[in-house]
Order: structure tokens, then sequence, then C-alpha cells
């Protein structure tokens, strides 16, 4: 670093406790939303690397019928690490405490979130709930061998750490609580002057509307984990056939929150496709208000369509029939962006830097997840597909497909702005083939196998499924090579790369207007902002901020 | 931390002013904050709420009969208790707006006190019932009928809910007294007092609609 260089949240902070000199105290106690995104980030991307290796040594298992590495116990522990990890510690976090954390205030011209504090909180809660999740591994008789649904009753009666898991659960899902309060009360108060609701980037609608549904629907799955908990512990009965419980109550009270949890992580994902495609179309994004509107439809509706993972537990026709309906209006809110993200690329001069190659790859991936969303919400079709290989397909087809590959997007599409550097585009692309071709022969023979029957989370298969198992092995292991040279790539720009420059991909939103890294308090002076985000005139950003942003004092 | 004391102002182009909001002092934005955290307790409660009514819809009359077991006199009390606290928790925070500290921090106590008095009548329910041998999986409420069991699981674990809700009330009232006297508390600076009377008001709330649930079910005679 240069002499000329100027102080970014790298060189100063503010911390909870009043001033540090030990670096790493400075870190942990930070209350500088930029540093906070951060920590997630390290934590996070330590888990996820974790869980893949944990799905890789089930798919070694799988190579070939019968046994290889592991006990069939084994194997259930397995996937329930790997569900419970990906899940609770990776993609509901995810984008929001990471990109969300770091950009929202940028996003919108504030200085920090609404409650700088309880962001640091969220993160110690975060790693509390890690901490024991990891603890439960190895006391007693081993991490839980339930799946990460939890069903009851089985999760009443396993002698496994069950407790300790859904503890860890409720303590994740307070700290997403606090996050999603945290990021409402942000964007209602601390936008810039001028900006209204529907001057707001996209990403910041997504953020939005995720953080409606950790507020309204994380306390539902808190509290029935909870009583999985007393249930175990004190036998209040509640799920216990013997008592007058029902088993059918807890699969109810899990989805209604874990049903919209999966929207809670897609529409992040959806921001960060409609933040990156107007700066390599170069031209304002189409239907802005459509795509604003429809995150929140999918919020909203998303509520009411839990019930089509019940469709096989015997509910009533007429239930399944609104069920399966209000699914597939979900589909139209989707659709709509999808049309709008087309159309925005439609006779566009795209760019195809790393940031648009996972936009694209996205766009044909998480299709072919919806999609096959639709074919499962079918009543007649789901007896015959649930719990098989189809829904383990569709559902990585979303998830990954969907929102990690928006989170490596955003990694990309961010990374000048985190370092200040800039990463090696050309490895950058290989990465990005290597994984979109891993992906797809890892999860695509799991649609063939789930509709001739293969069911799910089953440790031994007859012979005829083992070209899928064998196909989807080698998938996984390019995908996961290509994920760790990815990472790699990432790393060596963060050493070597060259000095990027406030806005290296000519994009117009507000976090490209201040320094990269950004300054502690971001703004020296918050602009008004009376125009659209997306604005460009003949290829180029209509508006240039940083002058009234870094301008002199006295104004 | 130096912050900015007199308000930050930007004009638009037509040159009116616009407050830039102040994350540290932010008072609409800590109201905010706090009623949203009353939406997740909403949802919690509510959750369990589902639940009960779920089992009451099937196990009408063992709900009644159960709720024969509970004394309506001491949740009667309890609710009144629990109400006149409300009204002191209210009568605290005008005091403190008003500036005067010591009738609001007698307030808090008195509050303080009739949150204690709730939770002893609530121990003493408890123990009565466990004194008959009625707690979750004990020999003597397993014998009963499937409606019984769930109303005392049900029992038990909604009003142990509440009663932890009291205890935390007990705890950040205890908080507020001390920033009361190191004057982080004020007539100018109140909106931690606010949101602790909010708090109140939702676990007060709660309870209402506990109180007939669990007690008046049985009311005139059903069984």
């Amino acid at each position: 670093m240069d002499n000329t260089h100027k102080k970014s949240f790298y060189d100063e902070t503010h911390t909870v406790f009043g001033h540090h000199e030990n670096k790493f105290l400075q870190w942990i106690f930070s209350i500088d939303h930029k540093r906070i995104a951060l920590l997630y980030l390290v934590v996070m991307m330590t888990f996820f690397i974790i869980a893949i290796f944990v799905a890789l040594s089930m798919r070694m298992e799988l190579f070939s019928p019968g046994q290889q590495i592991m006990e069939p116990n084994t194997y259930n522990q397995a996937f329930t690490l790997h569900g419970v990890i990906m899940i609770f510690l990776f993609v509901i976090p995810g984008i929001p405490a990471v990109f969300g954390n770091f950009l929202l205030p940028l996003l919108i011209g504030a200085r920090d979130v609404s409650f700088p504090r309880l962001n640091l909180l969220s993160w110690w809660l975060y790693m509390l709930g890690a901490v024991l999740a990891i603890i439960s591994l190895f006391v007693g008789q081993g991490f839980a061998d339930t799946g990460w649904t939890f069903y009851a009753p089985y999760s009443v009666q396993t002698g496994t750490n069950v407790i300790f898991a859904l503890t860890a659960a409720y303590i994740l899902g307070l700290a997403s609580i606090l996050t999603g309060i945290n990021f409402v009360v942000t964007i209602h108060r601390l936008r810039a002057p001028g900006m209204d609701f529907f001057k707001m980037p996209l990403f910041v609608w997504g953020l939005y509307s995720t953080a409606w549904i950790q507020i309204l629907a994380t306390p539902v799955v808190g509290i029935t984990l909870i009583l999985v908990i007393l249930e175990r512990t004190l036998g209040i009965g509640i799920f216990d056939p013997s008592k007058g419980g029902d088993p059918i109550l807890y699969e109810h009270l899990f989805w209604i929150y874990s049903h919209p949890a999966v929207y809670l992580m897609i529409l992040p994902a959806f921001g960060v496709v409609s933040e990156i495609l107007p700066t390599f179309c170069r031209r304002t994004i189409f239907g802005y208000r459509s795509i604003a509107i429809s995150s929140a439809l999918i919020a909203i509706i998303g509520y009411l369509v839990w019930g089509h993972h019940l469709f096989t537990s015997g509910m009533s026709e007429w239930t399944k029939i609104i069920f399966a309906f209000l699914t597939f209006f979900v589909a139209i809110p989707t659709g709509i962006k999808f049309f709008d993200w087309v159309a925005t690329m439609y006779k566009a001069s795209i760019i195809f830097s790393t940031p648009m190659l996972w936009v694209i790859g996205t766009i044909i991936t998480f299709a072919i997840g919806g999609l096959t969303g639709l074919t499962l919400v079918t009543l007649g079709v789901d007896v015959h597909l649930h719990d098989t290989y189809f829904v383990v397909a569709h559902f990585h087809y979303t998830i990954f497909g969907g929102v990690v590959f928006m989170l490596f997007a955003a990694m990309h599409y961010w990374f000048p702005k985190f370092t200040g550097r800039m990463y090696c585009e050309k490895s950058a692309k290989k990465a990005f083939y290597g994984i979109f071709i891993g992906f797809n022969t890892l999860w695509f023979p799991m649609f063939l196998a789930g509709a001739y029957g293969m069911p799910r989370r089953y440790f031994d298969y007859l012979p005829e499924f083992e070209i899928y198992h064998k196909i989807a092995g080698v998938g996984a292991v390019i995908t996961i090579a290509s994920i760790l040279y990815m990472l790699y790539i990432l790393y060596k720009g963060i050493k070597e790369g060259e000095p990027c420059g406030n806005n290296p991909w000519n994009a117009t939103t507000l976090e490209w207007q201040i320094s990269s890294p950004p300054p502690l308090e971001n703004f020296k002076n918050i602009p008004y902002i009376d125009f659209m985000p997306y604005d460009y005139e003949n290829g180029k950003p209509k508006r240039d901020l940083t002058k009234i942003i870094e301008g002199g004092d006295n104004d | 931390m130096t912050e900015t004391t007199t308000p930050e102002v930007i004009y638009d182009k037509e040159g009116n002013a616009h407050e830039i909001v102040d994350f540290n002092d932010d008072y609409t934005g800590a109201k905010l904050g706090f009623w949203l955290f009353l939406f997740t307790e909403l949802m919690l409660f509510g959750a369990m709420f589902l639940v009960f009514s779920f089992f009451f819809y099937r196990f009408s009359e063992d709900f009644v009969v159960a709720s024969n077991n509970l004394n309506l006199t001491l949740g009667g009390i309890n609710t009144i208790v629990l109400l006149i606290s409300t009204y002191f928790m209210g009568i605290s925070l005008l005091n403190i707006k008003q500036g005067n500290v010591e009738k609001s921090k007698k307030m808090i106590y008195i509050t303080i006190a009739l949150s204690i008095v709730f939770l002893v009548i609530k121990y003493f329910e408890w123990m009565a019932e466990i004194h008959h041998g009625i707690y979750p999986d004990s020999e003597a409420l397993n014998v009963l009928s499937k409606g019984e069991i769930l109303f005392f699981g049900l029992y038990f674990t909604m009003t142990g809910f509440h009663g932890i809700h009291i205890i935390v009330g007990i705890g950040v009232m205890i908080w507020a007294i001390k920033l009361i006297n190191c004057k982080k508390i004020s007539a100018k600076k109140y909106v931690v007092l606010e949101n602790i009377a909010l708090y109140w008001d939702i676990v007060h709330l709660v309870w209402v609609f506990l109180f007939p649930l669990f007690y008046m079910i049985s009311f005139g005679g059903a069984a």
C-alpha cells in the first residue's frame, strides 16, 4: 500500500468496549458493519468448506452400491451435518449477513446500520450457535442423525445429540432475527434524503423482503425447536401420538418457517442479479418497479405455501389443491423477475466479466430448479417424486444454482470494493466454467435417478441406479476442485491483485462512488438522491457523485 | 465515539433543507426496532396459541375437564395483579417524561413488587399441581385422557414461557433503574424505558389470552 493511500475501515474502527491495542480484538469487537460482514464471511466460508467435504464423503460412499467408507448410521449423521451446516450456518445468514451487512448502508447512503452493537451481537450469537453445533460432534453419541428437518417423532427418540443441534439452530435463528430487525429499521430510517422506496437499489429491496421473513417466520421455528427440546427432556406430549400429540403438527410448524426460509435465501440472491445485470449491460434495468414489488410478493405468497411439503402426509384433498395453487402463484413474481432480466439483456452490449457469467449461469440453473419445483407441486406427480432424488436435485438447483452461485457472483462483483484490488479475470472465468460444468454433472443425473425412483437419504441403492451415482460422484469432484480453485484465485487477488480504483466496473450505485476499500463511516457528505439507481447514458454512468461525497468541509 | 452534535443537513436542487438521521441517536429507529421485536414475540406466542387451538379443537371436552383442576381464583388474582402492574409501569413512564425521576423510580419498584407477587402466586399454583402428581410425563398425568395430558403439557409450557418473560421483565426493570441512576434515562432520553413499558404491555397482553384459555374454558359448569 502506497503513501497516498486513504485511510479505510481496515486501518481504523469503532469497537464496542472502547479501544483495543490488539488487532484481533479490534476485529471481533468491531461495530463497523463492514468488519462484521467480513467476520461473517470468514466463518461462513470455513463452514462451507467443511460441509462440501462432508458431502463429498457421502458421494464417495454412494459411488458404488454397498458399503464403502462409512457405516449406515454415520451416513445419516453426515447428511444431517451437511444440511445443518449448509442451511443454518451458511445459506440462511449467507448473502444478507455478508453482503447485506457490507453493502446495505453503502447502497442507501448511510454511515452504518441503525443498531451497530446489535449487529455485533448477532455475529456473536451466530458464533455461539456454531460452537454448539461443533461441540455436539464430539460428545455423547455424536451429531444428530435426523436430517436437518428434525422430524418428530424420530427426533424425540434418537439417542444422538439432537438437543445440541436444536439449541444451536435456535440461537442461529435468534441471530438471524436480530439482523432482520436491524435491516428493516436501517432501510426505514437511514436512507439518504430524497431516496424514496422506489429509488432504492434492487438489492436493498431483496434485503428488505428477506428481513421481514426473518422477523415474522423465524420465531415460529424457534418455538417449534424448543417444543421438541421440551418433548425430549420433559415429555410434554405435543408431538407424541401415545399422549395424543401429533407428529404431523411438527411438520406444519417446521415448514411454516422453513418454506419462507427458502425465499429468505433466494430473495437477496435475486437482488444481487438485479445489481450486476445493469452494470454489465450498461443500461438501466428493465421494469424496475415490477422487480421491486415482485420481491415483496414472493415474500408474502411464500408464507402461504408450506403445505406442499406435506402432500403425502394425508392432509385433505382440498387443502392440497389450495396449497398447490398457492405454490403455482409464487412462480408468477419469480417469472416476472426472469423476464425483466432477460429484457434487460436483450440488445444490450453485454460485457462478459466473471460476475456477469455467474448471473447468466444462474439464470440457466435457477430456471431449471424453479421449473422442476412446479413439476413437484403438481399433486399427482408429487406422490411419485416425493422424497426421491428429484427433490434433492430440485433443491440444489435452486439453492446452489441460485443462492450460492449468486453468493459467488457477489464475491467477484464486490471484490474490488472489499479489497481495493482486482482478481485475475481469466482464471476466475475458468473457475466459473469448472463449477458450472461440475454442478450440472453432479445434480442433473439426480433428476433422472429420482424420476426412476431412487429415494433420498438412502445409504445404499439398487444396481440400476449405479450409473447416476457414478456420474454425480465425478461431478462432485469437479465442483469441489473448481470451488477450491476459485477461492484460491480470490485469495491471490487479495495478495497480488492490481489496485482497481473506486469504480472498476463503471457501476452507478452509491457504493462505487466512494473509495475502495471504503473509509470508516463510508460517506463524508451524504448526497441528495433524486434519481433512479441505474442511470446510464451512452454506456457510461450518468452521474459521478464522488465530488459531492468527498467535497470540502464547509458546505 | 465522537460524533457530530448538531444535526447534519443537506440541500436538494430547490434548496430545501433535509436532515440526515444520526444512527447513534435515533428515537424513531429505536421505537421501530422494538416494535419489530414485539412482532417476533407475537409470532413466538402465536405459534403456541396455534398449537393450543389445534388440540383444543381436537380434544375440547378433555380440555374442559382438565381446566377444572386449575384454580380460577388464583389465576384471576394474578390477572388483576399484572394489569395493575402495567398501570404503574405507564405512570412511571409519564413521570420520567415530566422529569419526576424519584417518582418514576418508585413506580418501577412497585411494578417489580407486583411482578414478584405474580411469580409467587404462580409458584404456588404450579406446586399445587405438582403435589397432585400432575407434571409433564408424571405417572398420575399419563393415566389421564390424551386431551388432559396435552392440556397440562401446554399449561406448563405456555405459562412457563410467560413466567420466563416476567423474570426477564424484572431484570430489565432493574436495569432501567440503574440507567436512571446514572442519568442515561432522563426526561430527554426515555426511549429505553418506553420500550420496557411496551415489553411489559405485551407480557400482560399474552397473559390476558392465557388466562381465559386455560382457566375459564370450564367456567359456567360445562363439565
